[in-house]
């Protein structure tokens, strides 16, 4: 949980306060960023034609963001994502010469009343269920059994192994590469718990 | 960048690098020097934390999954597993260990043989008896289970179990809190430790309870929807509708569903299942109702609600999470 309107962000941060700027970050970033990841790919997706270059310009992004968020915890979250976003693509363009797209068309576009959480934030857990069924269901075969024994049986890196019949190397991949699709997919269904 | 298998996932090498450290944390061996060489990559740069917290915020989410478990014959494992470390490492979260003890008869013959059975607070497992009966141990519950052969009797020391016995007519499986006992007549019951009594909810089939009260001993059968609270001073059974018994149970799957539930109830209901605990700092702000599904670990969807539904001020102090007007 995040103060959003408190004291913090008054000059001169103690060096006690450090680990508590970090913690607010943690779960400023988790709360209010996380949750806007579709919108946030759709707009990078609309404005660079460098799909590989996609995920780590959504990092560099993010990473932008939790730094300010270290100093200031920002106000408004959605707004803030977005003009970072353009900043960084027109960056990008200047240091590739290329000419920017246009990406203040969609910037416009953003409801600043729309930044105010709603009741539909108590996720029903049913609903949550549904979307992790299926970002599951979009994960390849292999890695999709290991984090369904992983998640669903309860089963140990080693069990896996046993399970799958692969070395608990092999195991490890399929469960880091599960990790990593499952929660790209998740991200991408958009709405996720506060 | 790695390009994994799957369609259309592009994953950068940040990410990547994250899903190591989390699948070694949750699936290897996870040791001291594991947990240092894991801090120092985060610290390294925001980069890292940031790539950390995004997949670590998503995954967690898919721990709801194990709500798909079906009933499977469980295995009891004896070895603890690791569970989540707080983002930021300070704290271990509720380890879920189940320790199987056998008292060997040798030392004392006078003592009853049994294995003892015990989850920490987040904790939940599920023991398979060799008869085919299951039982589920919820939070922070002690129980032991007779070695004989056909013992058939449980011991509630502490915390909240959910029995679901294979009937035997021949063996009536028997369970004991305290002064109370349960005989199981082929049924499906949880058993509660409230502190000053128990709680006998009955899910299935029937069982009788009998109670030693300040007055003397007392019985009860029970049928299907009914709820028996015993004390040593009363013995008082209400019925609820099976939909409302079922939400009871939903912590066997990871939840806890609050239907008009006080804050301050709710708080203290998904305090027994974890070690950073909700404070309602305002009698007021604690009679507020809310309602949902939420994840028995997850103190921090309570305090949300209290803060962006209700306007609540929300502060952390040490582990916990004080919230007040």
């Amino acid at each position: 949980m995040v103060e959003r309107s408190d004291n913090f962000g008054s000059a001169g941060l103690a060096p006690a306060d450090t680990s508590d700027a970090v913690a607010r970050a943690d779960a400023w970033f988790a709360r209010e960023i996380l949750p806007l990841e579709a919108s946030l790919m759709q707009f990078l997706q609309h404005n660079w034609r460098h799909k590989a270059e996609i995920a780590d310009l959504r990092q560099e992004v993010y990473t932008r963001l939790y730094e300010s968020a270290l100093l200031r915890i920002p106000e408004k979250p959605k707004q803030f994502l977005f003009a970072t976003a353009r900043n960084l693509l027109i960056d990008r363009a200047r240091q590739a010469r290329v000419i920017p797209i246009d990406a203040a068309s969609d910037l416009d576009q953003l409801d600043p009343a729309s930044d105010t959480p709603g009741p539909d934030q108590i996720v029903i857990a049913r609903d949550e269920l549904r979307r992790l069924q299926a970002a599951l269901e979009k994960l390849s075969p292999r890695c999709r059994e290991a984090v369904v024994l992983a998640r669903i049986q309860g089963l140990s890196r080693r069990e896996i192994a046993q399970r799958m019949g692969v070395t608990e190397g092999t195991a490890a991949q399929y469960l880091a590469d599960g990790i990593c699709a499952l929660v790209e997919h998740l991200q991408r269904g958009g709405k996720a718990k506060p | 960048m790695t390009v994994s298998e799957q369609e259309d996932v592009v994953v950068d090498a940040l990410t990547r690098e994250a899903a190591i450290w989390i699948e070694r944390r949750d699936f290897g061996t996870w040791t001291e020097e594991d947990r240092t060489q894991f801090d120092a990559w985060l610290a390294q740069s925001p980069s890292h934390r940031v790539a950390f917290i995004r997949l670590e915020t998503g995954w967690k989410r898919s721990e709801l999954l194990s709500a798909l478990q079906t009933f499977k014959p469980s295995r009891v494992t004896p070895s603890p597993r690791k569970r989540w470390w707080a983002i930021g490492g300070a704290a271990a979260a509720a380890a879920i260990t189940v320790a199987a003890v056998g008292l060997s008869g040798a030392f004392d013959l006078k003592k009853p043989e049994f294995q003892t059975y015990a989850t920490t607070i987040g904790g939940r497992e599920t023991l398979a008896l060799a008869d085919g009966s299951e039982i589920e141990l919820n939070t922070d519950t002690v129980l032991r289970v007779s070695n004989a052969a056909h013992g058939r009797k449980a011991w509630l020391d502490k915390g909240e179990a959910y029995f679901k016995i294979k009937h035997n007519a021949a063996h009536p499986f028997v369970v004991i809190a305290g002064a109370h006992r349960i005989t199981d007549l082929g049924t499906k019951f949880t058993v509660r430790d409230e502190g000053t009594g128990i709680k006998v909810a009955l899910m299935e089939g029937r069982a009788r309870l009998d109670s030693t009260g300040k007055t003397g001993p007392r019985s009860v059968t029970l049928t299907p929807g009914d709820v028996a609270l015993a004390t040593p001073t009363s013995l008082s059974v209400n019925k609820k509708p099976a939909e409302q018994l079922k939400k009871d149970v939903g912590w066997e799957r990871g939840v806890l569903t609050f239907d008009h539930w006080a804050l301050a109830d709710a708080a203290r209901e998904l305090n027994r299942y974890n070690t950073r605990k909700l404070v309602i700092a305002d009698a007021a702000a604690g009679r507020l109702t809310i309602g949902g599904t939420f994840a028995t670990n997850d103190v921090d969807a309570i305090a949300n609600v209290a803060h962006e539904i209700f306007g609540l001020h929300v502060e952390h102090q040490g582990s916990n999470i004080v919230i007040s007007r």
